[in-house]
């Protein structure tokens, strides 16, 4: 294999064999046969299409539902590996909800000089609206998806924290149900850390974020922009399973000064809204005007502590990419303590020199909108064609301050089931965080997506990725 | 419950009830033409009347043929009620109340679907129609037998009923509407063969003969026939069989929320006029007249419940 220098296999060692996380998953594989595999792979697919675990994909004409691809290999992490991780993951997202209470409060960060004060107040994601403003139990980010690469045997990188609406939770539970259902052998065999309690996690983290004045079991509901959105069937999942509503903004309105959904019965309070709407779309009132997908005056009723929102509106400003790059330093600021887990190197376009190094270099470069999400608006250097790569310089210095670029990353690679066999190919992987005054809560694995074309480095399920089923096995 | 999932539970079981009747409606209208082929340009025709479909299909094409009435009502797009439409309709409300429905019921309306989208994805030759339309019902009876097996008895199912009896009241009356014609006992008391396959075929459209004949033996007469469908509670498709339904449906909505409705007195005025009904009377005042006023009774009492229990902002 040409490429088996450069990338981190996770499977195999360089000599070939397994290395110790999948010493039990390939002596199973070695005694399966191939096309039964290859059967189950196909099985798998129905059994996605009946449970309707599909994705919307905007701009395709027909089939307007798809199947994120499913590969039947799980990805496979060690108890001891996945220690390291969750210390890195917390202490990042600890200092992530101090970083947006200070930037909503004192900005004692802006003063210490440890960030320039116009990637604050000039950053679309900040939300002048939330200053001074604490929300319940001084939670921010209720729920984050960090999104994490593998370079190598003890390299792990922070490639993006989603400290918005992060997706992709129901996917990992259910390429969990189906590695159940299809390979219960291998669970027998082989101990891996359960993950099917997430939606239960996710119920009581939001319940312990309540507002304070809420007495006995808190009504929770997920906010929805509806069936038409991509990630419904996801919001829908989470609703079902989590003992939640499943709430639009038409169910919505605000009545005596709190939230309240219309049921058959009249109107009820809401006390915890997880809400999959975006910030700019939750109040028409004090938001864009134009929304219909979120509810006039919800602000107010935040503002007089009425309730819940989960995420707080204005974090998208702790996972703006601009702010990524000061990472490092934010948690330092607000931890003490180094951060465990590395930051990509970045180049902020806005800055004269960092461009120049960026347009030189752009045919080996990442580079990424600092307001994108979902892989859309992105180059990846290496893989653009020349018309791609001119165009894209044009973009760059018109607005070099919308973006930042980073090296193309070695990402680590594990085997998917092709029609020769097992092939390598390069994944990611989002684990999924829970925040609540009572603690921080990492479900045990995450979302891996893969890149199915060979060679190919993006992941997002929206340029052609999949899903594996990400174990993490006990100690 | 959500207003807005009462609602979505509720069309979703009525566009399921709807597919379903006109799949019997289209069997039937193809056994006519099977067994009277000079007969059957005009019993598409009617065939098209019982499904609300006639205007939308004269759009469409000049003429009415056999070939081209199945396929309006089973797969054009130009027809908003056709047993593909409302199957996606019913699938599509499913999503929306998804997280009303067990696991078994939603999946059982998703493969209904995607085996609908299956069999009708290009128009249906005449040597499978019968299989093509009994695999659709099959997979219709699937999500139904998932409901009554594996969901709660409590306002969720209801509404679900309250869909299902809504709707099925609503198609029974059309068809006996577009056939009253033919149970006018000035015609004759004594049927013609003619008016036997008629008859029969009423009945068939309601997938009802079997039961008639167990009930009356082979004499089928047009009071017998609007007797059965109109008053006859144990036959499941009769007008008064639905409105008891939805009656009780009702009733345990009363009970469960503690609260009645303008809706509740109007469910309960209607099923006592259909008790204190007699076939005698309906056929002097009118079967016609008779039938539209019911329509119309079942149209009000499902905008009724439509505001009491707030589906809509």
């Amino acid at each position: 294999m040409s490429d088996a220098p450069r990338f981190f296999d996770e499977l195999a060692a360089p000599g070939g064999e397994p290395r110790p996380p999948y010493e039990g998953y390939c002596a199973w594989f070695d005694g399966e046969d191939i096309t039964r595999l290859r059967r189950k792979a196909a099985d798998a697919e129905r059994f996605f299409r009946r449970t309707g675990i599909t994705f919307n994909v905007y701009g395709a004409e027909e089939a307007d539902e798809r199947l994120i691809p499913f590969d039947i290999v799980p990805r496979i992490i060690s108890g001891r590996e996945w220690a390291r991780l969750t210390r890195g993951i917390e202490q990042r997202v600890r200092a992530i909800n101090a970083f947006l209470y200070d930037i909503y409060h004192r900005q004692e960060i802006v003063r210490a000089g440890r960030i320039p004060e116009r990637l604050i107040a000039r950053n679309e994601a900040f939300l002048p609206q939330m200053i001074g403003l604490a929300p319940p139990g001084n939670v921010y980010t209720h729920i984050v998806g960090v999104d994490l690469v593998r370079t190598g045997e003890d390299e792990f990188y922070v490639l993006e924290d989603n400290a918005r609406t992060p997706s992709g939770v129901s996917y990992m539970l259910e390429n969990r149900e189906t590695m159940l259902q299809m390979f219960p052998e291998l669970f027998s065999h082989i101990r891996v850390q359960p993950v099917q309690d997430y939606p239960t996690r996710l119920a009581r983290s939001l319940a312990a974020c309540a507002p304070t004045g809420c007495s006995g079991r808190p009504v929770i509901a997920v906010l929805t922009p509806g069936i038409h959105n991509s990630a419904y069937f996801e919001h829908s999942f989470l609703a079902d399973h989590a003992g939640a509503d499943l709430v639009e903004g038409t169910d919505l309105r605000v009545v005596d000064g709190r939230l309240a959904m219309r049921t058959t019965r009249g109107y009820t309070a809401i006390d915890v809204l997880y809400r999959r709407v975006d910030d700019a779309f939750l109040d028409p009132l004090n938001f864009r005007p134009d929304s219909v997908l979120g509810v006039p005056g919800i602000l107010d009723v935040y503002r007089s502590g009425g309730i819940t929102l989960a995420n707080a509106p204005g974090t998208g400003i702790a996972d703006d990419k601009a702010i990524y790059s000061y990472m490092p330093d934010i948690v330092e600021f607000y931890t003490g303590e180094k951060a465990l887990l590395p930051n990509v190197p970045t180049w902020r376009c806005s800055e004269p020199e960092a461009l120049k190094y960026v347009l030189d270099n752009l045919s080996d470069l990442v580079v990424k909108e600092v307001h994108g999400s979902g892989g859309y608006g992105m180059l990846v250097g290496p893989a653009a064609s020349k018309r791609e790569l001119a165009a894209f310089r044009a973009k760059l210095e018109a607005r070099p301050a919308n973006y930042i670029a980073q090296p193309t990353l070695a990402l680590s690679t594990v085997p998917v089931l092709t029609r020769a066999g097992l092939a390598p190919r390069h994944v990611d992987l989002r684990p999924f965080v829970l925040v609540s005054p009572k603690g921080i809560d990492i479900t045990p694995g995450g979302l891996t997506r893969v890149a199915l074309k060979k060679g190919s480095l993006v992941v997002n399920s929206s340029q052609g990725g999949g899903t594996k089923d990400t174990w993490v096995l006990e100690e | 419950m959500l207003g807005k999932t009462a609602g979505g539970l509720l069309w979703m079981f009525r566009y399921l009830e709807r597919s379903e009747n006109t799949t019997r409606l289209i069997e039937a209208g193809f056994r006519i033409a099977l067994t009277r082929p000079a007969t059957s340009d005009d019993e598409w025709a009617s065939v098209l009347d019982a499904s609300g479909a006639r205007a939308a299909h004269g759009q469409r094409h000049a003429t009415t043929t056999q070939a081209n009435a199945i396929d309006f009502l089973l797969r054009d797009p130009a027809n908003p009620s056709s047993v593909l439409a409302c199957i996606e309709g019913a699938r599509n409300n499913a999503r929306l109340v998804r997280t009303a429905l067990s696991r078994e019921v939603w999946e059982a309306t998703n493969e209904c679907w995607m085996e609908a989208r299956r069999l009708l994805a290009r128009p249906v030759r005449e040597r499978d129609l019968p299989e093509v339309l009994a695999a659709i019902r099959q997979q219709s009876a699937l999500v139904r037998g998932a409901l009554h097996g594996t969901m709660l008895r409590n306002d969720i199912f209801n509404f679900a009923r309250i869909g299902t009896f809504a709707e099925r009241a609503d198609n029974t009356a059309r068809i006996l509407d577009v056939k009253y014609y033919v149970l006018l006992p000035s015609i004759s008391q004594i049927g013609s063969p003619l008016d036997n396959v008629q008859w029969e075929n009423i009945l068939r459209s309601v997938g009802g003969l079997r039961s008639f004949r167990w009930l009356h033996g082979a004499e089928i007469t047009p009071l017998g026939i609007a007797q059965f469908l109109i008053l006859d509670g144990r036959m499941p498709r009769s007008l008064a069989f639905c409105t008891a339904k939805i009656a009780a449906n009702m009733g345990y909505l009363e009970k469960e929320y503690g609260a009645r409705h303008p809706s509740h007195a109007l469910v309960e005025a209607l099923l006592g006029r259909l008790s204190a009904a007699s076939t005698e009377a309906i056929f002097e005042a009118g079967l016609h007249e008779f039938i539209l006023d019911f329509l119309s009774d079942v149209a009000g009492l499902a905008a009724q419940i439509e505001t009491d229990y707030r589906f809509y902002g």
